[in-house]
């Protein structure tokens, strides 16, 4: 210890020892100073950890179908980007189309190829009347979704080809028309759209698992499918003027990072099928989940900016809340500086102990605020509202930003009564 | 031995001067009592606290123990303050909400170099020097909850813990009630007679003047009148 004394350390130590006294002496003072430190830390924190969590989760809903997956829809992309059309709208897409576009020599990033036609129509089962999304599919579809049969069996090859008057329900679908009965082998009908009243009945065949979200083609829980040739030409109007069966979605599963060329090869396909020069409108319009997982991140990139820049708000507040506190006590802190080279202080001693003071407040400051953003953030997590997660990008900005903060507007104060003369300091009002 | 030469302290104030101090010159021997007396504004204070290396005159030499003290720097202006002075203020001074044991021992931890000394021996000292005026029961109070004679004693404490030979004190009963004054008064007497300190008073008190050794009297920042 007597060793120890003697040593510039021992004198830190004692610096150390006066910061401690200063700060337990002024509990209200500290308390306060440490607030601006906790909230402005937390702030940034929990919003970052919101943002991120957001960017995470919808990526991962996208990511969830597959990113390798491409939509071919019927329509016109005009200028402004905006798609015409969609579910039955146009008729410029045929199933000779997708026939061709599932050519390996044709389309040769393409894998699976799930051509459908959906429409919108009433189903009936006793007096439960549910308005459902009907697709009509093909076998493929099963595994371009990658969606599993919960029970029963899924459209097959024979059902497509016979135009079967059968159905496989989604598991919402399912539960909405037949409660807790078993819906096997029981029978529904389905309204025609544009007959005036006439049904057409379907025997289901199977279930679907519930997959519990929906993708950008719908939501396959609460969705009826039926045999693609069956919802063409017995449920919905599905030929074009030459006769020509048409579908409305053509669902493309390209291989492995081959999303973008099957982009290309698909558009110069249907261009020359459909008689289109290069620069001509297209009268069909391809998306590929890398298009909309871009668009997304942009516009979660986006929004963690702007919980970035709020919680850079509160981090700023927080830090005006730090000066005000410290500025605010500067009288008394004056005068305590005077006592202090009164009794023989150096001015080197005034300024290590608001240092350490300054440096003890914000790291409290700032571990609390840390633990608190954490607390905040794990909090959200378990509401369910959504999945946050902690930046450590996050928790070093706030806490750097809290330091400097801390530090600046105490030392900027104590800087100036240190240099006073001890006489002055003590008159200081 | 403080000895002063023509010291002079000017203020500017807005567009004129303010003389505090013109041309002082002052020898004070060890163990002498000298009370400073005079009208508000005469530099009393001023003077005070130029012997004391509070303040800093504005030209004039000033040797404290045979040392020149204008030339020295911050570390050692420091160390005279803490080794050398002790000061007694007429409104005390004391941190707040801070322990008179703490207080006592602020100076003990001012110390530098070979001079430190272990807590536990400044805890030692600082309880002997509130036991020596008569406050070892109240070493865990805090300002707000000691009288003002209380308050003027844990001051005496602190100023003498580091065994300084000078003491100054501006009006150190100005703000107490006779009886304290009394008290504090006796202090002095006995830190005078006993430890052989010099003490430097400045005060409105003839009746302190009356206990001093030399009585100087100004006006207008110079000394008018002194008397033995």
């Amino acid at each position: 210890m007597s060793l120890l004394l003697n040593t510039p350390l021992g004198a830190l130590a004692d610096n150390a020892r006066v910061a401690w006294r200063g700060i337990a002496a002024n509990k209200l003072r500290s308390g306060l100073t440490m607030l601006g430190v906790v909230i402005g830390v937390a702030t940034v924190i929990a919003l970052l950890s919101i943002g991120n969590g957001a960017r995470a989760s919808i990526e991962g809903r996208i990511n969830q179908t597959g990113s390798n997956l491409l939509f071919v829809r019927a329509g016109f992309a005009q200028n402004g980007g905006r798609v015409q059309g969609g579910g039955g709208g146009a008729d410029t897409l045929t199933l000779a189309d997708a026939t061709a576009i599932a050519d390996p020599n044709e389309v040769p990033s393409a894998v699976n190829v799930a051509p459908e036609f959906q429409q919108r129509t009433q189903l009936i089962q006793g007096n439960v009347n549910v308005n459902s999304q009907i697709r009509g599919v093909t076998p493929i579809f099963l595994d371009a979704y990658t969606l599993s049969v919960g029970e029963g069996r899924f459209i097959e090859d024979g059902d497509v080809r016979r135009r079967g008057n059968v159905v496989v329900l989604g598991s919402t679908t399912a539960t909405d028309l037949f409660g807790d009965v078993d819906p096997l082998g029981q029978k529904i009908k389905a309204n025609l759209p544009g007959s005036n009243g006439g049904v057409a009945q379907l025997t289901v065949v199977g279930v679907l698992t519930a997959v519990g979200t929906s993708t950008i083609s719908g939501n396959p829980d609460s969705t009826a499918y039926v045999p693609l040739s069956t919802a063409q030409l017995k449920l919905f109007g599905g030929r074009n003027r030459t006769g020509q069966p048409t579908v409305s979605l053509i669902t493309v599963v390209a291989t492995a990072g081959g999303s973008a060329a099957a982009k290309t090869e698909i558009d110069t396909l249907l261009r020359r099928r459909h008689g289109l020069t290069a620069d001509a409108n297209a009268d069909f319009n391809v998306t590929s989940q890398e298009d909309l997982l871009t668009l997304a991140s942009d516009v979660t990139r986006t929004l963690t900016l702007f919980l970035g820049a709020i919680a850079a708000i509160s981090l700023l507040v927080g830090g005006i809340g730090i000066m005000n506190i410290m500025l605010v006590s500067v009288t008394e802190r004056t005068r305590e500086i005077g006592i202090r080279k009164a009794v023989g202080a150096r001015r080197v001693d005034i300024l290590s102990q608001f240092l350490i003071e300054a440096i003890v407040l914000s790291g409290i400051g700032g571990a609390l605020g840390v633990g608190l953003g954490y607390g905040v953030s794990k909090g959200v997590n378990l509401s369910g509202l959504m999945t946050t997660s902690v930046t450590t990008s996050s928790v070093v900005m706030a806490v750097t930003f809290a330091l400097v903060v801390g530090l600046a507007s105490g030392i900027y104060p104590a800087r100036r009564a240190a240099a006073m003369k001890p006489i002055d300091a003590l008159r200081y009002e | 031995m403080i000895e002063l030469e023509d010291i002079t302290k000017v203020y500017p104030m807005g567009g004129e001067v303010l003389r505090a101090l013109d041309g002082v010159s002052l020898s004070v021997p060890r163990g002498e009592w000298l009370a400073i007396m005079g009208p508000s504004g005469c530099g009393k204070s001023t003077l005070l606290n130029i012997i004391g290396c509070l303040d800093t005159p504005t030209s004039g030499r000033y040797r404290l123990n045979g040392q020149a003290v204008d030339g020295l720097d911050d570390g050692a202006l420091a160390a005279v303050r803490n080794r050398s002075i002790g000061y007694v203020f007429q409104n005390f001074n004391l941190l707040p909400r801070t322990p008179a044991l703490r207080q006592v021992m602020l100076p003990l931890q001012y110390r530098h170099g070979g001079q430190m000394i272990s807590g536990a021996e400044q805890e030692a000292r600082a309880r002997a020097a509130l036991d020596w005026v008569g406050l070892a029961d109240r070493a865990d109070h805090v300002p707000s909850e000691l009288s003002g004679g209380q308050r003027q004693r844990v001051a005496i404490a602190r100023a003498l813990v580091n065994e300084p030979t000078i003491l100054v004190a501006d009006e150190p009963t100005g703000n107490l009630d006779s009886r304290s004054g009394a008290d504090i008064l006796r202090l002095f007497e006995s830190l005078y007679k006993d430890r052989q300190m010099t003490i430097l008073v400045v005060t409105h008190d003839e009746e302190i003047a009356a206990h001093a050794g030399r009585t100087i009297r100004m006006r207008d920042g110079r000394i008018v009148h002194e008397e033995k």
